[in-house]
């Protein structure tokens, strides 16, 4: 490739506000052709804004797209498409119940009979999985694939399109290691065929594996472009932030006491009566962090669901302190557990952890708003009361902006979970659970969380920490039990394990199977 | 964030709804070869213009005001209880079975029965759809309109085979006795000008209580906190150990309980007997009165006495512009509502850009 070969991409001096919100300030981007760039930025930088830009849903205020050199405008996502890019978002907009053939279709029919189109896609789709690594049944059902080859289809359905730019929004996100591993592959393939990628991530080790090049935003402006080669973790991190991050959580040996928590052959099944849980046992003592890892989907949800009383369990046993608790009716619900000094931080904060149009004060008393000291007397509440102390926690916490009189849904979320984070490590319980503590949040404060979580567990609480973030289980958790279909794998120290082998765990294969 | 100021977003709003909803009634009117300013001025002279309209204006407001605060009080616990005709008509019964089976020796004790009579009566008819959604699963906007159905063949049934003065060919129950005759606006206030033959009567006064009575069950009650927690986010509230089943199982009866309050109004305070359509569709204007009041006791009252003026004023108008027909008031009666309730977000989209463009600016 030489010098005078245009670019790929080349954004020059886009912007874009939205009401007072400064999304994007004149941004410039080079990419070259038959590379790899990421972008990388906190929840908030504008990576998502310009990425729509790029691919049409948002008009610039300002600014020019060149692709290959020449001005393209892009007023809506099939000028996009037409100018050879496409984008596999974070939530994959597939067609459940329909076939991968079908899907790769859909929107791109030649005309209104079915029978040609398809024949020609099974085709294509066979030249480009045997090109690209990209193999799938073309006639599975999309709700029976496994959500790695859903991402699969995506790629092909770009590729169908003949796109030459492919943008992935926080591809790994739902992927195992080694999903992830040949994921890398598949885009190594596409770029060796002279394809052009950006991979938006916040993982920054995803960055330094995969890309040549990287640009950092931070808030609404790009603040550096690197090759990946001349950076490190630590300077990006910095760059995301605007001061220094400490990417490693520091802490002392677990000095675990009595057991706190005792689950045996515990079993729960969903709305379908799927069997979700296959007989989990596990023990936590006081002063120690016991992770779950696993890829979603796997009975981490409904573990932390059955053990905060939000659904019933359909058998096992489990004690807290040496006293069991209900697994069925009126006494197994969410109440009753905080009675027990179980606090959950659930994995959802938007749709579970919080109400997003309450504000601040009310969220901070949310599930705990029968609470004694929030009642002026039998009838009402004491709303001044809580709002008081949510001015508090919120002060402890570090809530920005510490406005009790805030909607939830008006905080970043980062600062979103900080007040779920705030609210139940507050009450000082035995047992806190605790679910995608970081997902969705920012550098600066997952730092501030994995402190809070640390200094709880050193006060001599139990933690159960489940992540789909592998890093953040190793880093955090004193032992690690690997989750796959409902049952537990095995049980590893973060001392004597490694990625390789959580992941082969991860995809339900043990030793004596493989 | 962005978003604009409160006082735009509960009054200016719906002050250029109801402007614009004017304005094409305006147009019909002119289709019709009348004049809409005189129109217009019939019916605000005839809604507020003499104590007489008042009279009348605030009785229908009483009304609306009950059946606005059942719609609302569910409607936080995102339940849409559309049965509001047929709980009042519920309520009616409650009130008659109270009103001529005891010998009340004064009206305010009777008040006080027929209050407990038509809030139970009310209640227990929202009961039934709310018990089959909250364990069943079967939607209560299905329900309810079934209910108000099955709530109007009940009436019919009982006024002609049990409650019929024997003789009498007319489906009503004998009139009330004299002990449980509520005083009305001429009887409280008569310096203020209302005739002797009112429908206003001291049911307008339990009316703001039970405002008041809702705001504080909202906004001040953990029950409230939860109701609202619930209909918000229904995981967030199974999150919070708060349990569904009860949620919509109070939420319901309260709101049961609110539109059968409407009785005391029209059946004791008005009729002094049951008919047999005691509610004539207030139930159905309190949907619009909730959508329009958005939910809150403040916003229910204003837009209460808003439908209680387009009642009144069009009943004046149809009498002193004959070519305005009863149709014709129902035409303008739906396009308030269509513009305050279904076609809010036609509005309030553009004046939101509006203020983040003023604010842009300045």
């Amino acid at each position: 490739m030489t010098d005078t070969e245009p670019y790929a991409i080349e954004l020059k001096g886009i912007s874009k506000a939205f009401g007072p919100v400064q999304a994007n300030k004149d941004i410039s981007l080079h990419v070259r052709k038959g590379t790899i760039h990421g972008i990388v930025g906190e929840n908030g930088a504008g990576k998502s804004t310009l990425m729509s830009i790029l691919y049409g849903f948002y008009k610039a205020d300002a600014g020019e797209i060149l692709i290959n050199g020449q001005p393209t405008p892009i007023p809506d996502s099939q000028a996009a498409i037409r100018a050879g890019i496409g984008m596999v978002h974070q939530h994959f907009k597939l067609v459940e119940n329909f076939t991968v053939v079908e899907n790769v279709i859909l929107g791109a029919e030649d005309g209104a009979m079915l029978q040609p189109s398809i024949t020609k896609a099974r085709r294509i789709l066979k030249e480009l999985s045997d090109e690209y690594e990209l193999h799938v049944d073309p006639d599975s059902v999309i709700e029976e694939i496994s959500v790695g080859h859903q991402q699969r289809v995506e790629i092909l359905k770009q590729l169908y399109r003949h796109a030459d730019i492919l943008i992935l929004d926080e591809p790994t996100g739902v992927l195992t290691p080694a999903e992830a591993d040949h994921l890398f592959r598949i885009l190594n393939g596409l770029k060796e065929q002279g394809k052009t990628i950006i991979l938006i991530t916040h993982k920054l080790r995803e960055i330094m594996e995969v890309t040549d090049s990287v640009s950092v935003m931070r808030r609404g402006e790009m603040t550096a472009t690197v090759q990946t080669a001349d950076t490190s973790p630590e300077e990006l991190a910095e760059l995301m932030v605007g001061r220094k991050v400490l990417l490693r959580v520091d802490k002392a040996p677990a000095n675990p006491g009595e057991v706190v928590l005792d689950v045996k052959d515990l079993r729960a099944n969903d709305d379908q009566k799927v069997e979700r849980l296959k007989g989990i046992s596990l023990q936590i003592r006081a002063g120690e962090i016991l992770g779950i890892a696993g890829v979603a989907g796997n009975g981490q949800s409904e573990l932390l669901e059955v053990l905060g009383g939000m659904i019933p369990a359909a058998g096992g046993a489990i004690t807290v302190n040496g006293d069991r608790i209900d697994l069925t009716g009126s006494h197994s619900d969410g109440q009753s557990r905080r009675a027990r000094g179980i606090a959950h931080v659930p994995e959802d904060r938007q749709r579970e952890g919080l109400i997003m149009p309450f504000m601040a004060w009310e969220n901070m008393g949310f599930g705990y708003h029968h609470d004694p000291k929030y009642q002026k007397n039998r009838l009402f509440m004491d709303n001044a009361a809580l709002k008081k102390d949510t001015a508090e926690k919120m002060e402890r916490f570090d809530v920005r902006p510490p406005n009790p009189f805030l909607e939830a849904k008006n905080f970043s979320g980062g600062n979103q979970q900080k007040i779920v984070v705030a609210r139940e490590i507050e009450r000082n319980p035995d047992l806190l659970l605790i679910g995608q503590p970081t997902r969705g949040v920012d550098i600066g404060a997952i730092e501030f969380i994995h402190k809070q979580i640390i200094a709880l567990r050193d006060q001599g609480k139990a933690i159960l920490l489940v992540s789909v973030e592998l890093d953040e289980i190793m880093s955090l958790s004193d032992r690690i039990a690997v989750m796959f279909d409902g049952q537990i794998m095995g049980e590893k120290l973060p001392s004597e394990t490694n990625e390789g082998e959580l992941g082969l765990l991860m995809a339900g294969v043990t030793k004596g199977a493989a | 964030m962005d978003k604009m100021p409160k006082w735009a977003d509960i009054a200016l709003i719906p002050f250029i709804n109801l402007l614009l909803a004017l304005v094409v009634s305006g147009l019909v009117v002119l289709y019709i070869g009348e004049s809409p300013l005189e129109a217009m001025a019939i019916m605000v002279r005839g809604a507020v213009g003499t104590a007489y309209g008042w009279g009348y204006t605030l009785y229908y407001a009483t009304n609306f005001i009950f059946t606005g605060l059942a719609v609302a009080v569910a409607f936080h616990a995102r339940m849409f209880n559309i049965g509001g005709e047929g709980q009042a008509a519920l309520g009616g019964l409650g009130v008659a079975v109270v009103c001529l089976s005891i010998p009340w020796p004064h009206w305010s004790l009777a008040l006080l029965g027929a209050i407990a009579g038509s809030a139970a009566f009310g209640a227990a008819w929202a009961a039934i759809p709310a018990y089959l959604q909250a364990k069943r699963g079967s939607h209560i906007v299905i329900t309810t309109i079934m209910f108000n159905f099955i709530a109007s063949a009940l009436l019919v049934y009982l006024l002609v085979n049990v409650f019929r003065v024997p003789g009498s060919m007319a489906p009503e129950t004998a009139r009330f006795a004299e002990g449980t005759h509520l005083p009305n606006a001429y009887d409280i206030a008569p310096w203020l000008g209302f005739s002797r033959s009112t429908p206003l009567n001291v049911s307008f006064l339990v009316a703001i209580v039970a405002c008041v009575g809702v705001w504080a069950l909202i906004w001040r009650t953990r029950l409230g906190y939860e109701i609202r927690a619930y209909g918000h986010s229904q995981t967030g509230a199974v999150y919070a150990g708060i349990n569904p089943v009860r949620i919509i199982m109070i939420s319901m009866l309260i709101s049961g309980g609110l539109s059968g309050l409407m009785a005391i109004n029209s059946v004791m305070g008005e009729a002094e007997r049951l008919v047999i359509d005691p509610v004539q569709g207030a139930g159905f204007v309190g949907i619009a009165v909730a959508l329009m009041g958005r939910s809150h006791p403040v916003g229910v009252f204003l837009a209460a006495l808003l439908f209680g003026m387009l009642y009144q004023g069009g009943a004046e108008l149809e009498f002193e512009m004959p070519s305005v027909s009863r149709e014709m008031l129902l035409v303008i009666q739906a396009l308030v509502i269509l513009f305050t309730g279904a076609l809010d977000n036609m509005v309030r989209t553009p004046v939101e850009r509006l203020f983040l463009a003023m604010r842009k600016g300045s």
